[in-house]
């Protein structure tokens, strides 16, 4: 057991400079408490992946990473044996028997561990982060089955290796495909979308620790009303808090028409966005 | 917290009726998941509510969209109190007041409470047990929230709480906040109905379903609006879906000549069989939609969704018709489609309706297939979009026929169930003995479809 409340969830994440909301507190809760992996999903840039880095930071945790992508499989995910050095393991006992090299060059010292069954083992604790699950293919999410419900898996030449210590597992999506019903059920899923007002004015402050309090809160404002609007692409907390240091560096004081017409490139990624968001906010006069 | 009340009922029943109320709206939700949610609960106490809520949004739910429909229904079976709030009655005027001072404030949790009184105070009719009940809508026809607009913008800039450049945000803001305590009426409402009648019938009944089974044709203004929000990330599922049948459909074919070739350094023996590639033609599209009134939220819909797919195909051209038929594709182009206006502006800036404003089949369908039967050739797939509703005017079944022997394929989508086609005026099974038709009747549906359907 990683925490003991939820509060404690907050409170312990604060401390490394994670904010977490309240739903994202009860899941990590829970998530500690069952055992269970968490999938999160939500926009990019809200912090899925922070999330993970966080909780590792808190539970002084090794964070072990698998970076999915089309085509990732097995031997990435995970583990290979090593060729090159069973070749040179084979030409360099030339006078052995046949039996003796085999069960030499199919020990732990030949395998390449990949992230998944570095994960488990080991008796240290770590947090084993699946990034972006969605972009990986479906056979991959087979393999997450048998490693996430049982924390166990199996080389055939080793025989079935167990987790003695069980990490702490964040799997992140951003919804591109939908992930199947199996690997779903395995999972407490969380949501994390846009924070409140006032939780992202803290964010914004805890990141930009230069930023005047009162524009910090403008900052906030203006961002919520942009994602009111129907854009493509809304700003998420990433861009809040590059708007804000940009603010900073252009060393604004206030938010006027001009400072927001010029620097409204750092929150939206689309011209037909930005032209939309400027006639909204009365910014043609500029 | 309802501590006393979820206890005196039994927190396990009440949660499999939750649970039992969620998969009444499709929601796939199994025992595990149950016996998780009850681990959750055993876990974070019963002593704050919200804390509560996430905990089984996080072992029930399996997915962003179910959320809008799990937070009414958790609020019937763990209600925030029971019976009235314990305040007096409420003045009107007096509960305005509080009200203008709360929504300056932006207090959603005092918005709260006062959503409760005045449901307690305005909201309730009827007298004999059976005939009565809480009205949300009668509470803010009495209160009236829209009305403190004015005031408590004034009162926000007297105050000085807002200026110089955000100000310009207050207006929308306030509005936003006005919204959130109508829904806030809304929610109250339901529970005190919840106290009376039965909880698990209005659970079904009264809560909106997610907006990817929502029905086309019964779709409101407000719930079209959420569909088109759908679009973009539906669109984005669907180009991975494509891509991903197209590498598929590129792997596994055998090139005989050039295997033999190879074969040719090892002796004959062909070691390395060469796979045929696959030229990669992107095929075209032309849509014809029937955008008249009964089905004009499923074209708009599916316009949109087939203009954000655009990049998966060489050409994609749109067709719009009540009775007679104008192209519209300039009006789709990227960045130009301002998705809440389209349907204004098809009508205003295409030749749709000829002598009458109601649809006629036969009439547009011919008219495309000797106007733009161009558009149409043996790359190409053709969509019909309508309920295929003639008002008894001639289907011209020779039309179809002619399109469907021209293009590769065509296929019609009905935004009606399957058991009203060919009742009234539909031509439904004329059609459907012409080119495969199917029923397409939510977004859920639509997504399936097309899938399985467009060509890669």
């Amino acid at each position: 057991m990683l925490f003991t409340s939820v509060d404690d969830v907050s409170e312990r994440l604060a401390a490394t400079g994670y904010l977490a909301s309240p739903a994202v507190a009860t899941t990590v809760f829970l998530a500690d408490r069952l055992g269970k992996p968490l999938l999160v999903e939500g926009p990019a840039g809200v912090g899925k992946t922070e999330l993970a880095k966080a909780v590792a930071e808190v539970a002084g945790a090794r964070l072990v990473r698998l970076q999915c992508y089309e085509g990732v499989d097995e031997s990435r995910a995970l583990y290979e044996w090593n060729h090159a050095k069973q070749l040179l393991r084979i030409s360099a006992g030339r006078d052995e028997s046949w039996d003796e090299t085999r069960t030499d060059i199919f020990s732990e010292e030949f395998l390449l561990t990949r992230p998944l069954l570095t994960a488990i083992r080991g008796d240290d604790p770590k947090v084993l982060l699946i990034d972006e699950t969605d972009k990986a293919d479906v056979e991959v999410e087979g393999l997450l089955l048998e490693v996430l419900s049982d924390f166990q898996v199996t080389v055939p030449e080793l025989g079935t290796i167990t987790a003695t210590r069980r990490p702490f597992v964040v799997l992140t999506s951003n919804a591109s495909r939908e992930l199947s019903e199996a690997l779903r059920r395995r999972c407490l899923f969380l949501h994390i979308g846009f924070p409140d007002e006032e939780l992202e004015q803290r964010i914004v402050r805890l990141k930009v620790p230069g930023l005047d309090e009162a524009l910090a809160s403008s900052v906030v404002r203006v961002v919520g009303a942009l994602r009111a609007m129907d854009l493509r692409k809304v700003p998420s907390v990433a861009e809040t808090i590059d708007w804000a240091r940009t603010l900073l560096a252009l060393g604004a004081d206030t938010l006027d028409e001009t400072v927001v017409h010029d620097s409204l490139g750092v929150l939206l990624k689309h011209q037909d966005d930005v032209l939309k968001a400027a006639a909204k906010l009365d910014l043609d006069a500029v | 917290m309802t501590a006393p009340e979820v206890t005196a009922l039994g927190v396990a029943e009440r949660l499999t009726s939750l649970v039992g109320a969620l998969r009444a709206h499709g929601m796939r939700i199994g025992t595990g998941e149950t016996v998780d949610a009850a681990q959750a609960v055993a876990a974070l106490g019963l002593a704050d509510r919200e804390t509560l809520r996430e905990g089984l949004a996080a072992t029930l739910l399996h997915g962003t969209v179910q959320r809008q429909v799990f937070d009414p229904v958790f609020d019937l079976y763990f209600p925030s109190g029971i019976g009235a709030p314990d305040s007096g009655p409420a003045d009107r005027e007096e509960l305005r007041e509080r009200l203008a001072e709360a929504l300056a404030a932006g207090d959603e949790a005092l918005m709260a409470r006062l959503a409760a009184e005045a449901v307690d105070g305005f909201g309730g009719y009827g007298s004999s047990p059976g005939s009565d009940g809480w009205s949300s809508q009668q509470t803010l026809d009495r209160l009236r929230p829209q009305t403190l607009f004015a005031r408590v913008r004034d009162n926000l800039r007297a105050q000085g709480g807002t200026s110089g450049f955000t100000d310009r945000l207050l207006e929308d803001e306030i509005r936003r906040r006005i919204e959130t305590f109508r829904r806030q009426v809304a929610t109250e409402a339901r529970r005190r109905v919840a106290e009376r009648r039965d909880r698990d019938q209005l659970a079904r009944r009264a809560v909106a379903t997610t907006p990817d089974r929502l029905d086309f044709l019964y779709a409101g203004k407000l719930q079209l609006a959420e569909l088109r929000r759908m679009v973009q990330p539906l669109a984005r599922k669907l180009a991975t879906r494509l891509a991903a049948r197209r590498r598929r459909a590129a792997r596994g074919s055998i090139d005989l000549r050039r295997t033999l070739r190879g074969s040719l350094s090892t002796g004959g023996v062909p070691v390395k069989p060469v796979l045929r590639r696959r030229r990669p033609v992107r095929p075209e599209l032309v849509l014809l939609c029937d955008v008249s009134g009964s089905v004009s939220g499923f074209s708009d819909f599916t316009m949109l969704l087939v203009q954000a797919l655009h990049d998966q195909f060489s050409k994609v051209r749109v067709f719009a018709f009540v009775n007679r038929l104008d192209e519209v594709t300039p009006l789709l182009e990227h960045g130009a489609a301002d998705p809440q206006g389209l349907g204004a502006r098809i009508q205003a800036e295409a030749t749709l309706t000829g002598w009458h404003g109601s649809s006629d089949y036969g009439v547009a369908l011919g008219e495309f297939a000797e106007r733009y039967g161009a558009a149409v050739g043996p790359r190409t797939t053709v969509f019909v979009l309508g309920d295929a509703r003639t008002n008894m005017s001639d289907p011209n079944l020779a039309a179809v026929r002619q399109i469907a022997e021209r293009s590769r394929r065509v296929y019609w989508l009905n935004p009606e169930p399957r058991a009203q086609w060919g009742t009234g005026d539909s031509a439904a099974p004329e059609y459907a003995e012409l080119v495969e038709m199917h029923e397409c009747r939510n977004a859920r549906q639509l997504g399936a479809l097309i899938t399985r359907l467009l060509p890669v």
